[in-house]
């Protein structure tokens, strides 16, 4: 099994700046270590998200080999490949929600904003307040618009009634709804179409204010023009947030993304610039599952 | 081209036929639709029963007057009628009811039909519903006051017996608030007031208490006072009650002269109208529902075991409630899932099959004895050793029969938190929620009707249960409801009335089972609809909680 180097994203007009390397666990080839470390000497501090050498286990069946990369602040990162290639995994390795699968377990590192999100002393409440989520279906509790929204800073302990009015609204105008609903907040979120209710989940993930958003397929469920909305939406709300999509459909990537991994088998296989993947792949496997020979 | 569908079995099989009958599976669709016939023939023959027999005891019959052919008289309502089997000649008998418990001894009597030589309604038929002795039929001879007749034959009676009838239910209501409520109040101070010297004596020491006794004891000697007073006015009223008296004559001549105290009712049947047969109907049902009973149970009203149902069950639902909600919780969502869960849920739900006196029992050796036994220790020792909590009473049935119905409500909730969708938790979780914000916010809220649906349940059982309660609280005839006038309001020690118990008790324990029949089916219709109300209630709370917390998509 081969371990992956880091690949890491240089943006434009980087300040190459030493970050700070600790020690990290997983099984690494001291050369390949190095190269890691050259790697990561390059990050700049536009870096959202470090994933070092990341293994991932359910039970005994491994689902994440040694993956390792960063993502970037205020971009859009798509994870693609295969079903059952681990990207879902990837994802929900980040804000810590495969701690409730039973007998699931992590190797290795992922840091956001510098800080190892896996230490013993961090706190995963306060990690998921800061890390919103976009699931695959649309999950609204079955609560009433507002009710939904406003959830989140309930729990983070918002009471007053004019402070939670305005988080309402200025969510549900992030998130390309206010208009649509304004007038019925109170009403059940159940009666909200499918891309309403998909953008309604976006504006109670936003509403806690979070730094990075992640969605698991958000449009999986959706038609193309509710699925043109939220793409839509997703290019909006990068310029504040770091939004990570893990997506079936490589037109969504291409169309979104700034940057893209290519996993397959649990395995990092490539990442790069989303141009560079889609025109011209550095490995075999990538072409071939770009040009949809398997997949 | 059909046909080659129909008989496609190989050719030459004898049994052809007959297999693709069975195979075809309509004798099976048969069998399946005559079992749902059956089980719905039964439910509607059970209703059916308990309406007609429940719903008429109240309407008033006519009085037949039957002259015999050895020349005496029989007046009475005819109940039924039933041929003589292997007669001679076919033939057949009657039952009346003869009432006049304390001329005759018996309410009924057969009579055959062969012996019968005249049969008339007689319209000046008086039928009075009385306190004691129960219904006389018969006729009214004179109203009396004082001794002075002042009303002679039936009809200068029936015009002047309404009038007077009325003043005696007021007296008798005023009789009856001075005996309950003023004299019982009175009663209950002198009770609290001895049982505080009592305790006085228990627990202090020191010299000063015997002053404190005696300001006491002048309470209570002022209370006595006071009792006296209202018993003299009592004497009084009773007095004024029986100046007017009323002479009564059965068919056989018999005459005996009441008080108008003693007359509940007094009406004339053969001569009543359709609306006023639906007025006394009407109030007769009133009274049934309303007021309390007398003569061992057999009549009157069933007021205090209809408040003792209700008020039993809805304490039932507030110790259940949390109670299995909360073990549901638990067992669902934070404890490990593994071997001893299972064997938990597993004992759970064998809980539902244990008989229900075996929880009588419990409830009797674990709440009243252990728990009601150490409170009168630590709380009412001067009460001792007449026991307060240490005895049946309402909160302990409750509680044994919240016991009994556990298990249904753990089991419907822990199905109502495990069909909450995976994704709600995520999304929950996914906001920064704890585990118990998720459950408290969301899971719950999500799993309320199926937590109402598990309550139904435990109500629609609790409700209709009767032997656990026999030894746990339920009495025959309760001296004071569990809930009064009196400081805390709320008396969960009272042992109480319920109607699945008095249907017993009415039914196999009266001295008179016959004639207090069309009670038990009063007395059941009654059981039925109160449950049916209580589950009715339930089930559209459910209905918009559902419509509220639907989890699934629109």
């Amino acid at each position: 099994m081969t371990t992956e180097a880091a690949m890491t994203i240089s943006p434009k007009n980087r300040k190459p700046e030493v970050m700070r390397i600790t020690e990290w666990s997983g099984n690494h080839h001291p050369e390949n270590l190095q190269a890691l470390q050259d790697k990561i000497t390059e990050t700049n501090t536009s870096t959202a998200i470090a994933i070092r050498a990341l293994n991932f286990y359910y039970g005994t069946a491994r689902a994440l080999v040694d993956i390792s990369l960063d993502i970037p602040k205020n971009e859009i990162t798509a994870f693609i490949g295969p079903s059952g290639c681990g990207k879902s995994t990837l994802l929900r390795c980040i804000n810590r929600l495969n701690d409730l699968i039973e007998g699931a377990r992590v190797e290795g590192r992922i840091e956001v904003q510098g800080q190892d999100i896996y230490s013993p002393s961090v706190d995963v409440i306060n990690l998921r307040k800061n890390i919103g989520m976009v699931f695959q279906k649309s999950n609204p509790f079955p609560k009433s618009i507002y009710e939904n929204v406003a959830y989140g800073p309930r729990i983070a302990g918002v009471r007053k009634r004019t402070e939670l009015n305005e988080i309402v609204e200025r969510s549900l105008r992030s998130a390309a709804l206010w208009d649509e609903v304004k007038d019925r907040l109170n009403a059940s979120a159940l009666g909200l179409s499918g891309g309403q209710q998909q953008r309604l989940c976006i504006a109670r993930a936003i509403a806690v204010q979070p730094q990075i958003i992640l969605m698991d397929e958000p449009c999986s469920a959706l038609d193309p023009i509710a699925t043109a909305k939220i793409e839509e939406l997703m290019l909006e709300l990068k310029k504040n947030y770091t939004i990570v999509i893990v997506t079936h459909n490589m037109q969504q990537a291409a169309r979104v993304s700034e940057y893209t991994a290519f996993l397959w088998l649990g395995k990092l296989i490539e990442y790069d610039h989303t141009n560079k993947i889609f025109t011209n792949p550095a490995k075999k496997l990538t072409e071939d599952y770009i040009t949809g020979r398997f997949g | 081209m059909l046909s080659n569908f129909k008989h496609s079995a190989p050719k030459g099989a004898t049994t052809n036929k007959m297999q693709s009958f069975w195979k075809s599976g309509n004798a099976f669709i048969w069998l399946t639709g005559v079992a749902a016939v059956i089980g719905l023939l039964m439910i509607g023959g059970l209703i059916v029963l308990i309406l007609r027999n429940g719903l008429g005891i109240f309407w008033p019959d006519r009085i037949e007057e039957l002259t015999l052919k050895d020349g005496s008289k029989v007046l009475g309502e005819i109940w039924n009628r039933e041929e003589i089997p292997q007669a001679a000649q076919p033939t057949s008998r009657v039952r009346m009811k003869i009432g006049n418990r304390d001329f005759y001894g018996l309410d009924f009597r057969w009579i055959n039909e062969a012996d019968i030589e005249a049969r008339r309604y007689p319209d000046s038929v008086f039928v009075l519903e009385r306190q004691a002795w129960g219904n006389f039929f018969g006729y009214a001879i004179a109203l009396s006051q004082s001794g002075q007749t002042i009303a002679k034959g039936s009809r200068q009676i029936a015009a002047a017996l309404p009038k007077h009838l009325a003043q005696a239910g007021r007296l008798l209501k005023q009789i009856n608030h001075l005996e309950k409520k003023v004299i019982g109040d009175i009663n209950y101070d002198i009770e609290q007031h001895r049982l505080a010297i009592k305790g006085l004596n228990l627990r202090t020491h020191d010299l000063d208490r015997s002053s404190q006794i005696q300001e006491i004891e002048m309470a209570i000697a002022a209370l006595q006072d006071e009792y006296n007073r209202h018993e003299d006015h009592l004497e009084h009223l009773r007095e004024q009650g029986n100046t007017y008296q009323l002479t009564i004559q059965t068919v056989d001549g018999q005459t005996k002269t009441i008080s108008l105290l003693e007359i509940v009712r007094a009406f004339q049947p053969n001569q009543m109208s359709w609306r006023d047969r639906a007025g006394l109907y009407l109030s007769r049902t009133w009274e049934f529902l309303t007021s309390e009973p007398r003569e061992a149970n057999m009549e009157g009203g069933v007021f205090p075991a209809i408040f003792g149902t209700v008020m039993m069950v809805l304490l039932m639902s507030l110790a259940v409630v949390p109670f299995g909600v909360l073990t549901a919780i638990y067992m669902r969502e934070y404890a490990k899932q593994g071997p001893l869960v299972r064997a938990v849920r597993i004992a759970v739900n064998n809980l539902a099959g244990v008989p229900s006196i075996v929880f009588g029992i419990f409830g009797l050796g674990f709440f009243i004895y252990t728990i009601g036994g150490t409170i009168d220790k630590l709380f009412y020792p001067e009460a001792l050793p007449a026991p307060t909590y240490g005895t049946g009473g309402i909160l302990w049935a409750s509680l044994t029969l919240a016991l009994l119905t556990v298990p249904v409500v753990i089991v419907t909730t822990e199905e109502g938190l495990a069909a909450v969708p995976r994704a709600m938790r995520e999304a929950s979780l996914a906001l920064g929620a704890t585990k118990f914000e998720t459950i408290w916010r969301v899971l719950l809220p999500t799993a309320s009707p199926a937590i109402l649906t598990g309550l139904i349940l435990a109500m629609a059982r609790a409700a209709g249960e009767v032997a656990p309660l026999m030894i746990t609280g339920v009495v025959k005839l309760a001296p004071s409801l569990p809930l009064d006038g009196h400081f805390p309001y709320l008396h969960l020690e009272r042992k109480f009335m319920h109607l699945g118990f008095h249907i017993y008790d009415v039914g196999f324990q009266s001295p008179n089972v016959e004639a207090s029949l069309p009670m038990v089916y009063a007395t059941t219709l009654l059981l039925i609809v109160i449950v049916l109300t209580l589950n009715l209630s339930a089930i559209l709370l459910r209905n918009q909680l559902r419509r509220r917390f639907s989890a699934g998509q629109l």
